[in-house]
């Protein structure tokens, strides 16, 4: 799992199709490196999960995704046990033995809290499958509570079941946070991460990204089509400004309908795939009209 | 003059935490491990990995910017001496010393009947209007203030005696007795206070009221309920974000931080963009979702009175309630005719009056119970 240097991180993330500036790899390699989870912020649609698959998938590693939201707890996190499972245990038990000595009971009771009838949540099992990349998404929905919870195991690597004792990550797993920003996460967990801001990419960037993630798409029309987005990015009146994911998915709807030139009819026909407020699509409209006329 | 690598590095990030980055001290150690591993000798290297390890946020970015531009160009070393901070000047309206308004402190028994009535006087005079020392002892009244927070139900359940049933806990219960069916267990969805989002119009036609409205949100901001579910805003000719400065347990402290973060005191006023840039940076994504959003100012709207229309219809569907408080609605004679009120009323649940402490009082009953 060692990577020798930044550059060599650059050209693995670019072989899984994820190209990125030399400051995110800059900080993807230090967070591998110093095994330090990696705090990703940044406008949606920017690539942050797209990020924990590339590391992943240029690692060799197997990506275990928690998507947190409000109210996740403990149990969807970590670990449950799996009750169904355990009574019918228990009435098999009673079936066979009728259980009478009291040696009988207390191990039927402890066969009961047996690791077959442990549930992993993506937490567990990502401290149990190490070395792999666990993927926290959009850990600003979740409240603080689990925060805290996350912080502990985020400290230690490892998680304690009061019934079946300690599971610790052999090899710490690669852990990565993604964020919107909905709220301001608590200083104690983000003192633990590496930090990185990502921005929208470049013009030249963009295309190059654009190319690899959908290499159908000609140069030429790749190039417009990113052209127009940077263009509507600029505009500081859009409700929610395109990210690169929404330029990606333009293009390939442009490209299903055969599109090798961008013209109006054809653009304003798939704003759907650009833009995603009504106010917005009128706003683009009109740049369009302006924009393609010339 | 050479130093150490450490030591300039160390000194770069205490020159970091004066520019207001709040680097602790494992952050500082993260940075230098961090560098080791990049080398010193790699500039860019070592400004990204400054900025992983030192930086919590979008808005430390940019001063990180700048404080590394200023460390690691401008000379090879520590700087010379740093330029003392010139102490800014604050413009809150703190309570002067007004020798002579207690003058009459030796006639004791006076002061004892006429108390009761003066507070409750006090508690209905119009903020703008008092002495010095009326505002100071209107001030320690804001204690008297009891903001409760406005609760909304959680996907998350709690045990009840009535309710659904608890599938979890009924089976829990039933393993512990070998399985054998036990007593149900209820459960219903829990609550939680719902996050309170304050804007305080901070420009110079409310220049009277600035400091009684962020008493009243340093109030808040620091109740026992509401405490960490309330995120304070200061618009003006630009958004501010002051939670964290009200934060502070002491109001004096706590204003003097506000004052300092906040740099267009009783400027103009820009509502429309304000209100756009908070729905854009943070409303929008979250934190006006669900929440009860708050708006202090006398709608007198600098820019056009149409954005200001269209940003509150925005701000009204993504929030759970909107509360308009207007300084001058309580007056008597007052009618909504200013531009910006007009344009945003129709998209406002509560337009309610805030000149006086018993008018705050009652905007507390209303949020509290959005």
């Amino acid at each position: 799992m060692e990577i020798e240097s930044v550059a060599s991180m650059c050209a693995r993330l670019e072989t899984t199709g994820y190209l990125c500036e030399e400051s995110l790899a800059t900080v993807t390699w230090l967070a591998l490196t110093m095994q330090r989870p990696l705090l990703l912020e940044g406008e949606p649609g920017t690539g942050k999960t797209a990020l924990a698959e590339a590391i992943a998938e240029s690692l060799d590693l197997p990506l275990i995704r928690l998507q947190c939201y409000e109210g996740i707890d403990a149990t969807q996190a970590l670990y449950d046990w799996d009750f169904p499972r355990q009574i019918l245990h228990l009435r098999a038990l009673e079936a066979v033995a009728g259980g009478k000595s009291e040696q009988a009971v207390e191990e039927a009771e402890k066969s009961l809290y047996d690791a077959r009838f442990l549930l992993a949540r993506p937490v567990l099992a990502a401290l149990q499958q190490s070395p792999v990349v666990l993927l926290v998404d959009e850990v600003d929905r979740a409240d603080d509570e689990f925060e805290a919870f996350l912080l502990e195991v985020l400290s230690t690597y490892q998680v304690s079941i009061p019934e079946l004792g300690t599971v610790k990550a052999t090899v710490p797993p690669v852990v990565v946070l993604t964020s919107n920003r909905t709220r301001e996460l608590h200083d104690a967990l983000k003192r633990r991460c590496l930090y990185a801001w990502i921005d929208h990419p470049g013009l030249e960037r963009e295309v190059a990204i654009l190319r690899s993630r959908a290499p159908e798409i000609s140069q030429a029309l790749a190039r417009q089509v990113v052209q127009v987005v940077q263009q509507l990015r600029d505009r500081d009146d859009l409700l929610k400004p395109p990210g690169v994911a929404e330029t990606i998915d333009w293009a390939r709807s442009l490209h299903v309908l055969g599109t090798t030139d961008l013209d109006l009819e054809v653009a304003s026909a798939t704003l759907g795939a650009l833009v995603k407020y009504r106010e917005d699509t009128d706003r683009v409209k009109q740049a369009l009209d302006r924009m393609l006329a010339t | 003059m050479n130093h150490q690598p450490d030591e300039v590095l160390l000194g770069f990030t205490r020159a970091l935490r004066a520019a207001g980055v709040p680097v602790t001290q494992d952050r500082a150690q993260s940075f230098l491990a961090a560098v080791a591993l990049v080398g010193l000798d790699d500039r860019r290297a070592t400004y990204w990995a400054g900025q992983a390890t030192l930086c919590a946020g979008p808005d430390d970015l940019e001063r990180y910017d700048q404080v590394f531009e200023a460390w690691f160009s401008a000379r090879d070393g520590l700087p010379r001496t740093r330029a003392r901070e010139v102490p800014q000047t604050v413009l809150t309206n703190l309570p002067e010393d007004e020798p002579g308004a207690f003058e009459d402190a030796d006639d004791a028994d006076e002061i004892v009947r006429a108390a009761a009535s003066a507070v409750e006087v006090l508690r209905h005079r119009d903020v703008a209007a008092l002495s010095a020392a009326e505002k100071r002892r209107l001030n320690a009244m804001f204690a008297t203030l009891r903001p409760h927070a406005p609760m909304r139900r959680t996907a998350r359940h709690v045990s009840w005696h009535r309710g659904e049933i608890d599938a979890h806990h009924t089976l829990r219960q039933s393993l512990r007795r070998m399985g054998e069916p036990a007593e149900l267990r209820w459960r219903r969805r829990g609550e939680r206070p719902r996050r309170v989002v304050l804007l305080v119009d901070v420009s110079g036609s409310m220049s009277g009221y600035a400091d009684a409205l962020l008493r009243l949100s340093h109030k808040i901001s620091t109740g026992s309920t509401t405490g960490r579910h309330v995120e304070v805003f200061t618009i003006g000719t630009r958004l501010t974000r002051i939670t964290r400065a009200l934060r502070l347990r002491d109001p004096e402290r706590a204003l003097v931080a506000a004052g300092e973060t906040v740099p267009d005191w009783s400027g103009g006023t820009r509502l429309g963009e304000s209100i756009k840039v908070f729905l854009d940076r943070w409303g929008g994504r979250g934190m006006a979702r669900g929440a009860v959003v708050v708006v202090f100012s006398d709608g007198w709207e600098r820019g056009d009175p149409a954005l200001l229309g269209e940003q509150m219809d925005r701000l009204q569907r993504v929030a759970h309630r909107v509360v308009w408080v207007n300084p001058h609605r309580g007056k008597a004679g007052y009618e909504p005719v200013q531009q910006g009120v007009l344009a945003a009323l129709p998209h406002v649940d509560d337009f309610l009056a805030g000149h006086s402490l018993a008018t705050f009082a009652e905007l507390l009953e209303v949020v509290g119970r959005a």
